[in-house]
């Protein structure tokens, strides 16, 4: 009862390995670019969970530094991916990664 | 607040964040998924706010609801003719998905709950985060500060570059 109702950093733990397992999930089967994309997202999520979690517990402020970073890279990460999208169903009338197969026209 | 009312929030959160994330990966319909991460960005935010780093909090808010997820939802918009075609991701390679997902999220949890012995520190993170946030990045983070604005100068200029109505390529095809 103890483990359940005192929150400690294996509770953080799990969920951030649900969302990282969930993410890779996303990236292996879906063949939809832009879902593709929401899978990154829930990863890069898992790992923020993972670096606040241990700042916390370890009471420095490294990973909350660190937290704040990755969410500007992510930032550029999905503006960035998201022109490439759009310029490859420019290209191939399609978001269908598993149909794009050839690097230039 | 009580310790027990404490863990049945984060416990809400928690399902919100997991459920929500689930429904993101195992919807077919691209549209649901984009709406059910909205409600994962919110609960990992409230997480955030449970290991006391509002600020952080805040800025997923701010970054990931109102940033990424508008973009997102620009990208479905843009790369689906909504008239004509379902909404919708095929799937491959389900078998092999299903087996990773089982294998990384047991293998994971086994390591945690068995073997992982983490060091904590007594003196916790406590209270507000956002004085120390700014004293960091002004002192030992202000190199890093910097690189992310330029970074981020750069992916604008490249993505508005990358995602441009190319008029003369298109006249000479």
């Amino acid at each position: 009862m103890d483990v359940l109702t005192t929150i400690g950093l294996n509770h953080y733990l799990t969920i951030s390995v649900l969302l990282f397992g969930f993410g890779l999930f996303a990236i292996i089967t879906r063949k939809n670019a832009i879902v593709v994309l929401m899978g990154v997202e829930l990863i890069l999520n898992a790992a923020n969970i993972n670096l606040l979690a241990f700042s916390k517990f370890n009471g420095a402020m490294e990973g909350v530094m660190f937290s704040l970073f990755v969410i500007v890279l992510a930032a550029a990460e999905a503006a960035v991916a998201l022109a490439i999208v759009i310029n490859i169903y420019k290209t191939f009338n399609t978001v269908d990664v598993s149909r794009i197969d050839s690097l230039k026209e | 607040m009580s310790n027990v009312t404490y863990s049945i929030i984060f416990y809400l959160f928690a399902a919100i964040t997991v459920f929500s994330a689930a429904f993101v990966v195992f919807s077919r319909n691209v549209i649901y998924s984009a709406f059910s991460l909205l409600f994962t960005f919110f609960g990992v935010a409230a997480l955030y706010v449970y290991l006391s780093a509002d600020f952080i909090a805040v800025t997923q808010i701010i970054v990931y609801v109102g940033g990424i997820l508008v973009l997102l939802l620009f990208g479905v918009m843009f790369t689906n003719k909504i008239m004509m075609t379902k909404l919708r991701t095929d799937v491959i390679n389900m078998v092999p998905g299903l087996a990773i997902l089982a294998a990384v999220v047991g293998g994971l949890l086994t390591i945690f709950y068995t073997r992982a012995d983490w060091v904590t520190s007594a003196t916790q993170l406590q209270g507000s985060v956002v004085e120390s946030i700014g004293i960091e990045t002004m002192s030992r983070y202000v190199l890093p500060f910097e690189m992310a604005s330029i970074l981020l100068l750069l992916a604008l200029i490249g993505a508005a570059f990358l995602a441009r109505f190319d008029k003369a390529h298109n006249k000479e095809r």
